[in-house]
């Protein structure tokens, strides 16, 4: 288990209040303006060598992206943009970060702004979480009152204004193209990519946008030191990470843990054990609903980071873990999981528009018995037909989990869905076509 | 993108209230200039709150003068979003998440007792008209399923039990309080911590 001391995240479960002195207490915006003074080459490099990857589910390294910014802005102004719009089914992290440990975060905006030269940083919260926005602004107005930002923040001489934006409850928005279409106040449509939003993004600026687990990681990272921070966990998956563990434990709960803890220990410890024993599970959806699940045998000895998941076809994705026990009805859950896609579809691309109400369909009637045999592999051939062709990763995320339930639990599909179109007994029912096929002696 | 249903009564006029007003013209001043249109999604929101939690089509052609954009692009937005109520909803605004993650801990027990003690049909305001309600998508707080929100906000760790004595507080003229329902602290494990000891003795 990790050391308390190495948690980021001190204030996770608000024990001691989120306003400035807290977190002043905490050690937020102590030693910022040396760090500021250090330089942007020193920052991004550091970043670089903490080998810290983006908590939003891509896993982008957040140093290479940062130097993807124009070094010298030149007639465009550049922006910072942090995504807090957390929709993804089974995850909730930012939402404690945003209320209670929001001055890392507005500490991380000034770090990162310098680092890539924006003036003007952008805050996008799902709408939902209003109580947290007016939480974060609280922390924003405390910020500014003691020009920690704003004006010459910090008297190093760099600007920096930080606004909220509400969303209004559309999870494509998580994604950052179509994040940036809406704070333009249009639909939430992506956009397609070339152009990448580090030279043509919002209003057409440099734009870089960073999840807030990431951006709020930041300034623990420079004052510890990226060798730190790169000696916990394995290389390329360095670090600390919050996982969210819901669905049938004893104790679901948001937790700080060290990259490639084993699955079982995370599961185990913190969140005291699946309902009904560790044999009573089912599967686990190890990084939100849109990264395929994994069964128990993969489970037993599955590490979570990045790379771990990967190789077995899966995702670390946002780390929101769903554990499903043997009392739940595996299929019905994904049933929900597709009818979740195809309510958020954005409607811009034809197969994800169409393909994730074929599967939401095929899967609810899978879930009650009514499929065929065969239906099974032409909703993988649906799946695979969504799966890359679709402008943003929405399509990706809405096949991947449903390809992983084909893949690891195609036996127990079959074995409820045996019904067969066919007539096999003469029935005397006129308008029926097949019936012609059972009369032999006409045949 | 949701199915939205424009309501067949609608107001012959909208105007922003002066605190409205005062509001909206310091969302348009977070943008650059010229790119007022971002204030679009606050400023329905604005217009949202004013008129009892629904939009009118006035109020989207008011929005679209005020920000000169065209009518149809604010009618875009707001039939896209999913948090903008296009027809009258109670005063008491129920959404029931029952996103995997909800649904594993119970949540259509949740829907079950809102079919028997606010309305059969979703978006059907109850008897005295304080309350409906709807089933929605993932509302971020899964740790603390199942949930809900009611307006601004949420009520987690809730059961059929506990679900039922909010809504009898509500038809009883009181608020319920929000947070979570089972005693613990926010997105803590129940009697089962194990981190950060230091600070929550402290």
């Amino acid at each position: 288990m990790l050391k308390d001391e190495d948690r980021i995240f001190q204030n996770l479960y608000n024990d001691s209040g989120a306003d400035i002195e807290s977190a002043k207490l905490r050690n937020d915006w102590n030693g910022t303006k040396e760090i500021l003074e250090k330089g942007r080459e020193w920052i991004i490099n550091e970043v670089k060598s903490s080998e810290l990857r983006g908590r939003g589910g891509a896993g982008f390294p957040t140093g290479l992206k940062w130097s993807f910014a124009p070094k010298e802005v030149g007639s465009r102004p550049h922006y910072l943009v942090i995504n807090a719009d957390e929709s993804e089914p089974g995850t909730c992290k930012d939402r404690d970060i945003l209320r209670f440990e929001p001055h890392k975060l507005i500490e991380g905006c000034l770090i990162a702004s310098y680092a890539v030269n924006a003036h003007k940083c952008y805050i996008y919260i799902r709408g939902e979480y209003f109580n947290e926005g007016q939480k974060l602004q609280t922390a924003i107005d405390e910020a500014y009152k003691d020009n920690l930002i704003g004006k010459n923040a910090l008297n190093s001489g760099w600007d920096l204004d930080i606004y909220i934006h509400y969303g209004a409850g559309a999870y494509i928005c998580g994604e950052e193209t179509a994040l940036l279409e809406s704070l333009e106040g249009k639909k939430g449509q992506p956009r397609l990519k070339p152009p990448f939003p580090a030279l043509i993004g919002l209003y057409g600026c440099p734009t870089i946008i960073n999840n807030v687990e990431t951006v709020a990681a930041v300034p623990t990272i420079l004052k510890r030191g990226a060798k730190w921070f790169s000696s916990l966990g394995r290389p390329k998956n360095t670090g600390t990470k919050i996982y969210c563990i819901s669905g049938n434990v004893n104790n679901p709960c948001n937790v700080e843990e060290e990259m490639g803890i084993p699955l079982k220990e995370l599961i185990e410890t913190h969140a005291g054990g699946v309902i009904g024993g560790w044999d009573n599970l089912k599967a686990v959806i190890p990084g939100g609903s849109s990264m395929p699940m994994l069964p128990k045998e993969i489970c037993d000895n599955m590490k979570m980071d990045f790379d771990a998941c990967v190789e077995n076809k899966t995702g670390l994705g946002t780390a929101g873990i769903v554990v499903i026990n043997n009392d739940q009805d595996i299929i019905k859950c994904m049933a929900r999981i597709a009818r979740f896609y195809k309510h958020e579809s954005c409607g811009q691309c034809t197969p994800c528009r169409e393909g994730s109400g074929w599967m939401w369909r095929m899967l609810e009637r899978m879930a009650a018995g009514e499929a065929t045999p065969d239906e099974v592999d032409m909703l993988f051939d649906v799946t695979k037909q969504i799966e890359g062709h679709t402008i943003c990763a929405f399509g990706e995320g809405s096949s991947w989990p449903v390809q992983g339930l084909i893949r690891h639990f195609k036996d127990e599909i079959l074995e409820r869905n045996k019904f067969d179109p066919v007539v096999k007994k003469q029935k005397d029912i006129p308008y029926l076509v097949d019936q012609h096929l059972l009369e032999k002696e006409n045949a | 993108m949701s199915v939205k249903k424009i309501h067949k009564e609608q107001p012959e006029t909208f105007k922003f209230s002066v605190k409205s007003m005062e509001a909206a013209n310091k969302i348009v001043s977070n943008y650059p200039n010229g790119k007022q249109q971002s204030a679009v999604m606050a400023l329905l929101y604005i217009a949202q709150r004013q008129n009892d939690n629904w939009i009118p089509l006035q109020a989207m052609k008011y929005i679209a003068k005020f920000l000169d954009m065209p009518y149809i692009k604010v009618y875009e937005v707001a039939t896209f979003y999913s948090m903008y109520n296009l027809s009258p909803v109670g005063k008491y605004f129920f959404q029931i998440c029952t996103t995997t993650p909800c649904m594993l801990r119970g949540a259509y027990n949740l829907v079950k007792v809102c079919k028997n003690k606010i309305s059969e049909k979703e978006n059907v305001l109850s008897n005295d008209g304080k309350i409906s309600w709807m089933e929605v998508e993932c509302l971020g707080a899964c740790v603390n399923a199942p949930m809900m929100q009611v307006n601004d906000d949420y009520y987690e760790d809730l059961n059929d039990k506990k679900l039922e004595e909010i809504i009898e507080t509500i038809y009883q003229n009181k608020i319920p309080k929000p947070g979570s329902y089972s005693g613990r602290i926010n997105a803590e494990p129940v009697n089962n911590r194990k981190t950060l000891l230091g600070n929550k003795n402290a």
